[in-house]
């Protein structure tokens, strides 16, 4: 399927900054589901910095901006051409292992509730790697309704989790909490959905989790839609928690102005893919 | 005073070891009012460099004058050898090992060290995977922990591979001593300390980064002067004439970090750290850091800065991989450790865990990641119900703990009020580590002031003294 993508982030303060400093995770992860075909991101005023390729495989770019400045907009367009891998992530490069991936955050970490949440799922679920996945996937689902605007960027799993509702960022933290109960390796994941027009897909800026399952690797698991990525989905990078793969981190110089961040993302079909 | 089965480094059998005969005279025909009188006059001099230590958490003068004993530790040449090229052996194994975890981790495929001790560690840092930074070098300045229990038995109770602190105390100590008591250093042949900032400098402009051309400009990054060793930080901007700044001092533009001075923006290529790795850079680690500077780690992993130490260097001092450290020098250097470790229970370890807990009152025991003498326990020296409350710290999360058997810690001659009498010591040297791996002969040791005490830790009211190497 062919993807375009646009994807604009405008930062207004209410009054100008000295500066402004952002960490960019905004190209498309180089793996087996995904062809870059286009892309651009573009910072007006700002200068473009030091870049390179993290120990996860993601492309990172900081840019500066000199103020005094009111306005920051980043500007993502592109097209990317996928195909289905019923979620595994191939061919990706990376150096990290596993293992690190067992680290929990203050996001992340899991309480009571969540590992009870763990135990019950993954007890009818057997022994096979890939169905204890499903299973916490399944799980999380269930015990969080999809609701925009009730949770905050900084909510917890557990937080979400005793609410009962969230978005996919709450989704995503409250399984990888669970993953990291069962001893598996798991990561936020951030990218870009086509959203369908019958409205069963939301968020087309959008997060998801992969687990490190046993003889297939990683495998992204969106709780959100209940299913694995496809090739409806764009992957842009990976951390710990949101904070840690948030595509955009940016730091104000010169005061604490009150920030307002508008965001447009639109993911289409291309005509083509038609034919 | 050798009835405890303590070693006093002066005093053995009725006979006084080599290395203090000199010094021997010299008490002998000091009179007391002499004493006093140069001790005041000591603490005149440390007040007036403004050497202080800060202690955390015990209120009353942050300021405080660390005590100086003006009675010298002393190694003969021969003793020396031997830990210099222990502590050289040891620093090259605990960089090589960082080299290894963050590179082909060979050393956990050879199942020598378990993964989760590594990947799991709070200090293993994800952003260092893969990355070599110049020379393979991580930790430039090791600080390693060494006690003695008897003639030629040395243990490294520690490794310091972030940024180990009080160097400036060798210094100084150094210095207020020659100042007031020249003569000694005339009649002893007592190897030098002062060449310490050449070579830390030499080694920090050894490191620099890939896209650093002609000479690299070095500072060192303080978190200010609220910082307990902000005088160490400044006293040794000072003498490597380099620049002390603070986060704001610096900003990150294109490709490289500069740093604001009154001519415009310079370019800084090498930056000895001294703040912790999660305050480095708010875009990469803790986003509340205010002492860090935005966009740093960006710049550091595509060659444009080196940071020293190497974010995520912990890893090698963590008190749980300590125990792996002999295997380390025999899997990188084939070679067997010339210092010794002190043996070590884990209490991650089941059986380990209980021994521990059934010998609690025989034992010190340690947080694995903790430092400075805070959260620790001396058996020995508590009581039943502190005992019994460690305890219960230690059943509730054991992975958190290790335990030590008590070692007979050497004493080393100190003024105190009565006259003169053995305390406890210990020693850390500071060996440099870049193109060359340098160490100045000596150290900072350490004393316990408090009679019978082990703790020297000068945030729990130790003091310090200088140390000397004789030449052959």
């Amino acid at each position: 399927m062919k993807l375009s993508i646009r994807h604009t982030s405008r930062y207004v303060f209410d009054a100008p900054v000295r500066g402004v400093v952002q960490n960019q995770r905004l190209f498309p992860a180089l793996c087996g589901s995904q062809r870059v075909l286009q892309w651009s991101v573009n910072t007006p005023g700002a200068t473009k910095g030091a870049c390179f390729r993290d120990s996860a495989g993601d492309w990172v770019e900081t840019v500066s901006i000199r103020g005094p400045v009111k306005t920051v907009e980043v500007q993502v367009t592109g097209e990317v051409e996928t195909t289905d891998t019923a979620g595994v992530l191939r061919d990706h490069a990376e150096q990290v292992v596993p293992s690190v991936y067992l680290r929990s955050t203050r996001q992340t970490a899991a309480d009571a509730a969540l590992q009870a949440l763990t135990h019950e799922a993954l007890e009818p679920a057997g022994t096979q790697p890939l169905a204890r996945a499903h299973a916490l996937a399944g799980a999380v689902a269930e015990a969080i309704a999809y609701k925009p605007g009730e949770t905050e960027a900084h909510t917890t799993a557990a937080e979400a989790l005793s609410g009962g509702i969230g978005v996919c960022q709450d989704h995503a933290h409250a399984l990888i909490a669970c993953a990291h109960v069962a001893d598996i390796p798991a990561r936020y994941v951030t990218g870009y959905l086509q959203a369908d027009a019958d409205g069963q897909v939301h968020e087309a800026s959008h997060a998801w989790a992969e687990l490190f399952v046993e003889d297939l690797g990683w495998v992204g698991f969106d709780p959100a839609n209940q299913c694995c990525p496809d090739e409806r989905y764009v992957r842009l990078g990976s951390g710990y928690d949101a904070q840690d793969a948030a595509p955009i981190r940016g730091l104000v110089q010169g005061g604490t102005p009150a920030e307002h961040l508008e965001v447009e993302v639109t993911v289409s079909r291309h005509q083509q893919q038609q034919q | 005073m050798t009835d405890t089965g303590i070693y006093n480094e002066m005093h053995q059998n009725g006979g006084i070891s080599a290395a203090y005969r000199n010094l021997d005279q010299w008490l002998d025909t000091m009179p007391a009012d002499l004493r006093s009188l140069k001790q005041s006059e000591a603490e005149a001099l440390f007040r007036r460099v403004g050497i202080t230590f800060a202690v955390y958490g015990e209120g009353g003068d942050p300021e405080r004058l660390i005590p100086f004993d003006m009675f010298p530790r002393v190694f003969t040449d021969r003793e020396w050898r031997k830990l210099d090229r222990g502590i050289r052996q040891r620093a090259a194994a605990l960089n090589a090992f960082l080299a290894d975890v963050y590179g082909r981790r060979e050393i956990i495929r050879a199942g020598r060290i378990p993964e989760h001790l590594v990947t799991r560690n709070e200090a293993f840092e994800k952003t260092a995977v893969g990355f070599r930074p110049p020379r393979d070098v991580y930790s430039h300045i090791v600080g390693i922990d060494l006690v003695r229990t008897g003639p030629d038995q040395f243990y490294v109770l520690e490794d310091n591979c972030r940024t180990p602190s009080g160097v400036s105390y060798m210094l100084q100590n150094r210095e207020i001593m020659m100042r007031m008591f020249p003569q000694l250093f005339v009649e002893n042949r007592i190897a030098p300390v002062d060449g310490y900032a050449r070579l830390l400098k030499k080694t920090l402009a050894s490191v620099a980064p890939e896209k650093c051309e002609g000479e690299p400009q070095i500072a060192i990054l303080t978190p200010g002067q609220f910082n307990s060793a902000y005088y160490e930080h400044s006293f040794l901007a000072d003498l490597m004439g380099v620049d002390l700044v603070e986060g704001q001092d610096l900003f990150v533009e294109g490709d490289f970090v500069w740093e604001k001075t009154t001519e415009g923006p310079r370019k800084v290529d090498v930056i000895y750290r001294r703040i912790d790795d999660a305050f480095l850079d708010p875009l990469c680690f803790r986003p509340d850091s205010m002492l860090g500077v935005p966009g740093l780690m960006s710049v550091y992993r595509s060659g444009g800065v080196n940071i020293c130490s190497c974010p995520g260097a912990g890893v090698a001092d963590d008190k749980a991989i300590y125990t792996y450290v002999p295997d380390m020098i025999r899997f990188y250097l084939g070679e067997e450790p010339i210092l010794d470790n002190v043996p070590t229970w884990q209490c991650a370890k089941e059986d380990d865990c209980k021994y521990v807990l059934d010998n609690l009152a025989d034992l010190v025991v340690k947080e694995v990641h903790g430092s400075g003498g805070y959260g620790m326990l001396v058996g020995p020296k508590s009581d039943k119900s502190t005992i019994e409350a460690f305890a219960a710290k230690i059943r509730e999360n054991p992975g958190n703990y290790i335990a030590q058997p008590t070692l007979a810690l050497s004493a080393c001659p100190t003024f105190v009020e009565e006259g003169i009498a053995p305390r406890h010591v210990d020693l850390r040297p500071y060996c440099l580590v870049g193109e060359k791996i340098e160490l100045v002969p000596g150290g900072l040791t350490r004393v316990a002031l408090t009679e019978g005490s082990l703790v020297v830790n000068s945030s729990q009211g130790g003091g310090v003294k200088d140390t000397w190497v004789l030449a052959e």
